[in-house]
């Protein structure tokens, strides 16, 4: 299989920019400086099916057509580095192996947009990466790849690196522009979508990390080729983070549409000590939960959200028949609680309510009535708030709760934690 | 214009218009904690959720605007029961002590509970506890985080309206607490409204605490006589029990809306600017050290008139007085006694003043004064006609002239002129050196209108009866040109009124009736 993503990792000194040049580097970047106008890069990123990969899924190249070109403000590209949905680690992979092809997306992604300053947001604690990407731009602009005048064109860009202070809403493409101003990240009211008020009230578009890192790729060998790596209107190959009870724990990119058998049993390493698989988040906590008879699926955006759960970050988390999915639901329930940015009531009340719900059935201090109200509870979140974190309390919490309910009735009847 | 159904009612509104405001226009109140018409939308608390047809969610009321063909239903049953849900949701961590809360009674967690909520509790859980609960954040506002519902309301009102931003939310998630910055109080001029604004028991005003269950207020229809913009107010008073040891009526004063004048807002210096209305007043007419009866005192009046050139009399009026007193004492002094002194712009330091409600010219009255009395004498004049001996009748009208003039000055004209009068309604140092004090009501017992610093006419309410012996000014005026025998026939301040609209140009066309209760602005 043919790697994309990952061509660079492991190479020697692979984030210097002298490794990156050898590989063809930036010869995406010249490609479209030179020969392509921005509507042509966008058609060639639309015919390859790219889809954010931050987890929403959504069409990249249609996501840059809707920044109004006609309007006089300043445009913007914000680069979400803010990787914090629990299970996931492929951007700080891509930060630390191979900054400059984040770049080269940066480059041709802001040719495309018209913009000329882009802004990268990193998750606070991903030390090593703000330091490599930042290397990586000094480095990039000695040279000529950054700053005025990139590789001898009349096309000016600026990347500016920013650390954030610790908060997951803030990877909320929204939360996270009120947090690059300065602000307490909170998500914001749509519409007006980004794309058309967004950092500083200017025309933005928010990227994922990985989303940029496959442009370069794409602009250099076509869209047409991209799209046929992944699946249906799933484009390419994209990094698959397994974590949990797995023999090989790690990122593998894979193509889109590969099933998640394969990637815990071929790739991963399958179970450890023999033991059985019981369940798996197939893409990030916010996932809904999948049970074991169920990881025929395939892993792209439409097939999972087929079967009522969701591709989103590629974070795969592994759970082997030692589980207590009590626990694991408190444990997930937990994290919502103490992320809720706190902005909508149902969240905000609600995502503390459930989690202390689930704790007293962890710890057999439940009544039955508790366990009947538990679905209701968590229904409510969903669908009534300003941003996803809601819908992603209720499918998330909710899928344990549905799917693993005897567990959570044993929990009343025994009236101990098994564990 | 587009055209849209709200619960099977038609209803067309300029583009941009939210549905809650056209709902609103429907007579069809969409529940509300976070929205407010006067601050930007912050669309967190989530009651106001509508069902839209075509719209796979439901859609905040206050964020969405109306388009073409949109139809709405505000009460079906997905919408009542994420009301219902939203309640629930609002209340897990509310400490619900309403029985020790002063919001109790005006509050909008109680009354949509009743309205909309009504379900059985499902909570027997430990709730969040938060550090501050009766907390003082600043000299007129106390803070309960655990009442807090987090509707940012006084957090907006602070950034855009004020534009001091004191408050902030901190922490997140059920933690999530309002509070003021740190090393901050909230201590501007206006810091009073946030209790307005708070739907909840979180913000309370320190000056109302535990004073009078609000259930128990009446309300009136007034304006805020502290400086000439008038802020429309209402004066909330406990007619039936007058329990506090001073047996004060007035408990607070609130704003009231009025786009053209204050909008939602009154500055603190107006807010708590009501104690004089029960205290220290001037109960009963007094002669020298005696208290006299009313007949008596309006004799002495008359006989020194009666005994004195009209050029012999200087008459201090005051821009604090209603145009129907203002009009009456013109009738009495500048067209029965032709040749008196008459003025109000009686000297005085200007206040502080702002560019939003506080004006410098703390009269509520003085366009009223101006276009009724005119400017033909000047007030310095008279002063100085006094002092000098020539003048046999000083009248004045609550102006403390110890205050503006000094001591020594008062004291020769209480020595210089034959009869020293002063009206009004507070006992200041002025009434120890006149030699008649009448007490006369203050502008909550008074009906009649004030004219703003818009040329704006606008009614005042009596809320009660004049305390002790008390009268209006205009009704005293009468008084003593009845005792004249040149009788004025006034029923009563709307008859003033109507003559005031004959003969005074800029009021021509105006009735109580139309002036109503937002004003009518004088005609140029």
């Amino acid at each position: 299989m043919e790697k994309v993503i990952t061509r660079n990792f492991g190479l020697e000194n692979s984030h210097r920019l002298a490794t990156y040049l050898k590989n063809k580097g930036y010869g995406a970047a010249r490609k479209a400086l030179t020969q392509m106008t921005g509507p042509q890069v966008i058609e060639e990123v639309k015919k390859s099916n790219l889809r954010g990969l931050g987890g929403a899924g959504f069409p990249t190249g249609t996501k840059w057509s809707f920044i109004p070109q006609a309007n006089p403000k300043s445009k913007y590209l914000v680069v979400n580095g803010d990787e914090g949905e629990p299970g996931t680690f492929k951007d700080k992979y891509i930060f630390e192996q191979d900054p400059h092809a984040l770049l080269e997306g940066i480059i041709i992604t802001c040719y495309a947009i018209a913009s000329h300053k882009a802004y990268v947001y990193i998750r606070g604690e991903y030390v090593k990466s703000i330091q490599t990407l930042q290397a990586a731009i000094d480095e990039a602009k000695t040279q000529g790849y950054l700053g005025k005048g990139i590789m001898g064109t009349a096309f000016d860009l600026d990347v500016v690196v920013h650390a954030g202070a610790g908060a997951y809403i803030c990877g909320e493409e929204t939360a996270l522009l009120e947090s690059l101003e300065g602000k307490k990240g909170f998500p914001r009211l749509k519409p007006p979508f980004p794309a058309v008020v967004g950092l500083f009230g200017c025309p933005t578009v928010i990227n994922n990390v990985e989303t940029l890192a496959c442009v370069g790729p794409i602009i250099a060998n076509g869209g047409e080729w991209f799209a046929k790596l992944g699946s249906p209107k799933n484009g390419g190959n994209r990094l698959f983070c397994v974590s949990g009870h797995v023999n090989k724990p790690g990122v593998y990119e894979l193509p889109n549409g590969t099933t998640l058998r394969e990637i815990i049993y071929e790739h991963a390493g399958g179970i450890p000590n023999g033991r059985k698989l019981k369940a798996v988040i197939p893409g990030g906590i916010s996932a809904p939960v999948l049970t074991a008879d169920e990881i025929d699926v395939k892993m792209d955006f439409d097939s999972l959200k087929s079967i009522g759960s969701m591709a989103g970050s590629g974070g795969i988390i592994v759970m082997d028949d030692t589980t207590d999915m009590v626990w694991a639901a408190m444990v997930t329930a937990r994290f919502f609680a103490h992320e809720s940015c706190g902005q909508c009531s149902p969240c905000r009340e609600g995502s503390g309510w459930v989690y202390r719900n689930i704790k007293k059935l962890y710890h057999g201090a439940a009544r039955p009535h508790d366990l009947a109200n538990l679905p209701g509870i968590v229904n409510n979140i969903g669908g009534n708030t300003i941003c996803a974190f809601g819908d992603a309390v209720t499918m998330s919490v909710g899928s344990y709760v549905s799917k693993f309910r005897k567990e959570f009735e044993d929990k009343i009847k025994e009236r101990v934690c098994r564990i | 214009m587009p055209n849209l159904t709200i619960d099977g009612q038609k209803i067309e509104v300029p583009a941009g218009t939210t549905i809650i405001q056209a709902a609103e226009k429907l007579g069809i109140e969409i529940p509300r904690y976070c929205y407010h018409p006067a601050l930007p939308v912050a669309g967190n608390c989530r009651i106001c959720m509508v069902e839209v047809e075509k719209q796979p969610k439901l859609q905040i009321a206050c964020y969405t605007p109306v388009a073409a063909g949109m139809v709405v239903n505000t009460a079906s049953p997905k919408v009542l029961e994420a009301r219902k849900t939203v309640l629930e949701f609002l209340l897990v961590n509310h400490p619900v002590d309403c029985p020790v809360c002063d919001q109790a009674g005006e509050c909008k967690l109680q009354d949509y509970y009743m309205e909309h909520g009504q379900y059985d509790s499902r909570l027997a859980d430990v709730k969040v506890r938060k550090e501050k609960k009766a907390f003082s954040i600043g000299p007129t506002v106390m803070l309960d985080q655990e009442r807090c519902i987090l509707c940012t309301r006084c957090v907006r009102f602070t950034d855009t309206i004020t534009k001091t931003s004191e408050f902030g939310v901190f922490d997140r998630g059920d933690h999530s607490q309002l509070d003021v910055y740190p090393g901050k109080q909230l201590d501007n001029k206006y810091s009073g409204n946030v209790v307005d604004i708070c739907p909840v028991g979180a913000l309370t005003d320190k000056d109302f605490r535990f004073k009078c269950r609000v259930w128990y207020l009446d309300h009136t229809k007034s304006v805020c006589p502290g400086c000439s913009m008038g802020c429309n107010i209402d004066i909330d008073w406990d007619k039936s029990r007058p329990h506090t040891q001073k047996k004060e009526r007035v408990m607070r004063l609130k704003p009231r809306l009025n786009p053209d004048v204050n909008n939602y807002w009154i500055c603190d210096s107006g807010r708590y600017n009501y104690h004089f209305i029960d205290e220290n007043r001037i109960l009963s007419p007094q002669y020298l050290d005696k208290l006299v009866p009313w007949s008596e005192a309006v004799e002495r009046i008359a006989q020194t008139i009666r005994l004195t050139k009209a050029d012999r009399i200087g008459v201090l009026a005051s821009a604090q007085l209603t145009n129907e007193d203002l009009f009456v004492i013109r009738k009495l002094f500048k067209n029965t006694l032709k040749g008196a002194h008459v003025d109000f712009r009686v000297p005085e330091k200007p206040g502080d003043s702002d560019d939003f409600l506080i004006k410098a010219d703390k009269n509520p009255n003085t366009a009223g004064a101006s276009s009724i009395l005119g400017a033909q004498a000047d007030a310095q004049t008279i002063v100085q006609k006094a002092k000098q001996g020539e003048l046999d009748l000083l009248y004045v009208f609550g102006h403390d002239l110890v205050k503006l003039l000094g001591k020594d000055t008062v004291a020769q004209i209480a020595r210089k002129v034959k009869l020293f009068v002063f009206q009004g309604s507070n006992v200041n140092d002025t009434c120890g050196y006149a030699h008649l004090n009448l007490p006369s009501s203050v502008y909550a017992e008074k009906d009649g209108t004030f004219t703003n610093c818009q040329q704006r006419v606008q009614r005042i309410w009596p809320a009660f009866p004049p305390l002790g012996d008390s009268k209006s000014d205009w009704e005293i005026m009468s008084f003593i040109a009845g005792q004249l025998e040149a009788p004025l026939s006034y029923k009563g301040p709307q008859d003033v009124f109507d003559d005031i609209a004959k003969t005074v140009a800029g009021f021509a066309g105006m009735s109580y009736e139309k002036i109503a209760d937002q004003g009518m602005v004088l005609k140029k």
